[in-house]
């Protein structure tokens, strides 16, 4: 594999492991056990997983950051071993951005470009500014941007040498919720506008379906499923991926489980139960929350598992706290996977 | 196992960083301090050899005189440290914690001791104490509480600086939460402020402690023939007597008292780092009221303390230093500068002194800077291997060993070893190149002190950015390192200027007469008899000390506000 070049293969790592802590006598700690990826040109992929899940220690490994243990991460066919960070050619963003405080926006971009002559440089810096909407604020100062400038300013400044690769690690986590998901539109537009090979670490399944053409879900150092994200959402591989994706609780079904989404159970009161056809089951109120326009219902409800503390959407009144209620499941918000009951 | 191979220079380079600073140690530090601590343990036995013989030790520790050195060696330090913090204290709220307008100039005004020149603070306060002097009531001259006066001059600042420092970043929220509880102002503070700043307090205290256990050339001055500290004491056993083994026993003794001094601090000093950690940033700075009596009184401690115990000397030895032999005012004893003194007390005039001074002064900073430089940029370093990262801190550790160890003891050393340095036929001490290193030695670590925090506050990942983007390790270390580190470099060559132009310790040792420096100069003119000496002595006293706080004010200037440094 090494040595020879395949233009156009993307990114490849085969059973990748890294460790820290390692020293004499001392094991350390294994923060990725064995994993195998591959990302095509123009794909962007995203590695979700909880925190300490060894996300960000894989984008460390590919980016030359962190020692690889074992294992091999090649790119375009050529095995990266011994190459160093600078001359890998790829491109880093970090959680906050981490711009040089002692150059203005325009010396930041233009970082990567050194050599470049000077007037393909200040082009190629307007270009970008341009790209993630900061037109005219090369000659800011970093301390003056706000959080979501400076991102884009990371941004720009990863993308101006034209990486190989892109690898972003958490760029959104450091900012407020509306402007996170505004940004994750952005990103995924530009990313597709300059055809950018993409891998984007984040610990949030939304922003990682925003951004992403393929889901890889990390946990505990391994990887537990690589899909596209309605697949991912659709038929979790395995209980622990849909934990992780916000399903609720598991019912025994055939040879395997049925998953309880976020939205996998209504409330419904007499009349409209028998309607849906679904088996009503009966459960008392413990709270009300009303969230993005929607009543979510807390009950504590026994659905075949035993009684538990579920969420269910309302769409008619809201009951009150300690009233007995119906819910049923809503098979568009449930998914079947392997594995056994407890 | 893939391992990432550096290019062979790479490692060559940080070879080299590493071992010219520990190989200038060893040869300029390590080696003459040991040779002074061997001649203390060993005799010669006749023939040629040497026998281990400890009878120095008894017979220096039976002398009453030698406790009585210790003995005022303690006293000293304990009062004036006490004092330095009781004092320091009310000044670091005011200085810190209060705004009005002013507040930049009285800190600037605060920080001139310390970097004074002790000859400078010696001869300030012998002005004020001597019977024709302001203070001349008090009847202070050669006196106990006069040489504690001078110390707490001195180390005001360490403790305002240092207190001040954290006492600025305390989150108010804490104190204001127990107000809202019912607490007093007062007991808020003693529950609440003064906890939080206790490791600064202990840091300061053990720091001040440190300086005043090992002050040299404001005691010579200051305490006459009845009082010294170990430090004179060495230095009058081997000038004076040519006691060299009483010397080396003396030079032991006052390791053991540095060093423990100096591992109190350490410890403290982590703790204070451990502490700042939870300390918001936001500053909880409020305008005076000298109303409130939690204001007025820091306010006139501390108006006190800058005016009779900082402007008072100063502004005294500038007036006098205008006033003739006669007693007139006039030029005179500036106009004696140009000469050698009456009954030609120099080998030089004081202006060739003040060339020397400036010459020396430019070598050694350039060495301490290079050195330093090195150290600091080994040390900010972050290995991933444990074990290089013990050694990073162990290297860090050592170089601040020359803080502690006396100037003398160190000047005293090199004239037992380097006559052939390392078996070469070279005699440094006529070289002139012994003096700024001598200088350098003390000056480095000032350096590394004031550039540290600077790098270790960069945040790692800034440099991983800068190597993602394509920079080669060099251009990692021009672009974030050195650019980010260029206003304390600056800082560190102002400090280690000026310490190099008043540094008197070793300096007193080695300056041969021809090559005397300004301090070495001074000093020499206090001793000598004679009302036109004395006036020489104020005078360039006075240049002295206008050349230290030049360099000081362009090297704070050059600082701005970025922070940074221990001192």
């Amino acid at each position: 594999m090494a040595g020879r070049r395949e233009p156009g293969t993307g990114l490849s790592v085969r059973d990748v492991v890294v460790r820290y802590g390692q020293r004499r006598g001392h094991a350390g700690t294994t923060a990725v056990d064995g994993v195998s990826l591959d990302v095509a040109a123009g794909e962007v992929l995203a590695l979700l997983g909880p925190s300490g899940c060894g996300k960000s220690s894989l984008l460390r490994a590919v980016a030359g950051l962190e020692p690889v243990a074992a294992g091999t991460v090649a790119f375009d066919g050529a095995d990266l071993a011994g190459v160093p960070v600078h001359r890998r050619g790829f491109g880093l963003l970090f959680q906050e951005g981490q711009l040089f405080p002692h150059r203005d926006v325009a010396g930041n971009v233009a970082y990567g470009l050194a050599d470049r002559p000077r007037a393909e440089r200040a082009e190629r810096v307007a270009e970008l500014l341009a790209l993630v909407g900061l037109d005219g604020f090369g000659a800011r100062q970093v301390a003056e941007l706000s959080g979501g400038e400076k991102q884009r300013v990371a941004l720009a400044r990863a993308l101006a040498p034209r990486p190989r690769l892109l690898l972003l690690d958490e760029p959104l986590s450091a900012l407020d919720r509306g402007l996170r998901e505004r940004l994750a539109v952005e990103i995924r537009a530009v990313l597709h506008a300059t055809r950018t090979t993409a891998v984007f670490v984040t610990h949030d399944h939304d922003e990682a379906f925003t951004v992403a053409d393929r889901v890889a879900v990390m946990s505990a150092g391994r990887l537990a499923q690589v899909a596209a994200p309605e697949e991912l959402w659709r038929a979790p591989a395995t209980r622990q991926v849909a934990e992780f994706l916000g399903y609720q609780t598991f019912l025994p079904h055939d040879d395997g489980l049925l998953a309880v989404g976020p939205a996998g159970l209504r409330v419904v009161d007499g009349a409209s139960g028998a309607a849906t056809g679904g088996e009503v089951r009966h459960g008392v109120v413990v709270a009300t929350t009303f969230r993005r326009g929607r009543t979510e219902v807390t009950v504590d409800a026994d659905l075949g598992a035993g009684e538990e503390r579920l969420v269910a959407l309302a769409d008619g009144g809201v009951p009150a706290v300690d009233d007995k209620v119906g819910v049923v499941l809503d098979p568009r918000g449930c998914a079947v996977v392997p594995g056994q009951h407890r | 196992m893939s391992l990432r191979r550096r290019p062979r220079w790479a490692w060559l380079g940080w070879g080299v960083a590493v071992g010219v600073p520990l190989v200038f140690l060893a040869v300029f530090f390590a080696w003459p301090v040991v040779a002074l601590v061997v001649q203390g343990f060993f005799a010669d036995d006749g023939g040629g050899g040497r026998t281990l013989d400890l009878s120095g030790f008894a017979e220096v520790l039976s002398e009453p005189r030698t406790w009585r050195v210790v003995g005022q060696t303690l006293a000293q330090a304990s009062a004036g440290t006490v004092l330095s913090v009781l004092l320091g204290l009310p000044g670091a709220y005011l200085l810190y914690r209060c705004r009005f307008p002013g507040r930049t100039f009285l800190r600037g005004l605060v920080t001139v001791p310390f970097v004074l020149p002790t000859v400078v603070v010696g001869v300030a306060f012998r002005n004020l104490f001597t019977p024709s002097g302001p203070l001349g009531w008090l009847g202070w001259e050669e006196s106990f509480a006069g040489i504690v006066v001078a110390l707490v001059f001195f180390n005001y600042s360490v403790v305002v600086r240092t207190v001040g420092g954290l006492w600025e970043r305390l989150d108010p929220r804490a104190e204001q939460a127990a107000r809202a509880l019912g607490a007093t102002p007062w007991r808020a503070f003693r529950t609440v402020t003064l906890p939080a700043l206790g490791p600064a307090v202990a840091s300061a205290a053990s720091v001040v402690f440190l300086f005043c256990s090992t002050a040299f050339g404001v005691v010579l001055v200051l305490g006459g023939m009845r009082y010294g500290t170990i430090e004179t004491e060495i230095w009058i056993r081997t000038t004076q007597f040519l006691d060299l083994r009483a010397a080396a026993v003396l030079s032991v003794l006052q390791l053991v008292v540095v060093v423990a001094a100096l591992l109190v601090s350490a410890r403290l000093r982590t703790r204070r780092e451990r502490a700042l950690q939870l300390t918001g940033e936001r500053s909880g700075a409020h305008p005076l009221d000298l109303r409130s009596v939690r204001d007025a009184l820091p306010a006139a401690v501390t108006a006190v303390v800058v005016g009779g115990l900082v402007v008072l000397p100063l502004a005294g030895l500038v007036l006098r230093s205008f006033r003739g032999p006669d007693g007139a005012w006039s030029l005179a004893n500036y106009a004696a500068l140009g000469t050698t003194g009456g009954r030609n007390a120099l080998t030089v005039t004081v202006w060739e002194a003040t060339a020397n001074s400036l010459r020396i002064a430019a070598v050694a900073t350039l060495i301490a800077v290079v050195v330093g430089g090195l150290v600091v940029l080994v040390v900010s370093r972050r290995p991933r291997s444990h074990g290089l990262r013990r050694a990073v801190g162990g290297l860090d550790a050592v170089f601040m060993l020359p803080l502690g160890v006396s100037a003398v003891t160190v000047g005293f050393g090199f004239l037992l070893t380097l006559d052939r340095p390392l078996g070469l036929d070279v005699d440094l001490r006529t070289s002139g190149l012994l003096v700024p290193i001598a200088q350098a030695v003390v000056a480095i670590p000032l350096v590394v002190r004031t550039m540290l925090p600077v790098l270790r506050a960069i945040d790692p990942r800034l440099r991983e950015a800068a190597a993602v983007l394509g920079a080669p390790p060099g251009r990692v270390l021009a672009s974030v390192d050195l650019a980010l580190g260029a206003r304390s470099l600056g800082l560190a060559v102002g400090f280690a200027f000026a310490v190099s132009l008043g540094e008197f310790g070793a300096t007193s040792f080695l300056a041969r007469p021809d090559a005397a420096t300004l301090p070495v100069v001074i000093y020499r003119l206090v001793g000598q008899p004679g009302a036109e000496n004395y006036g020489m002595a104020l005078a360039a006293s006075v240049v002295l000390a206008v050349l230290t706080a030049t360099v000081m004010m362009v090297a704070e200037r050059m600082r701005g506000d970025s922070g940074g440094g221990e001192f």
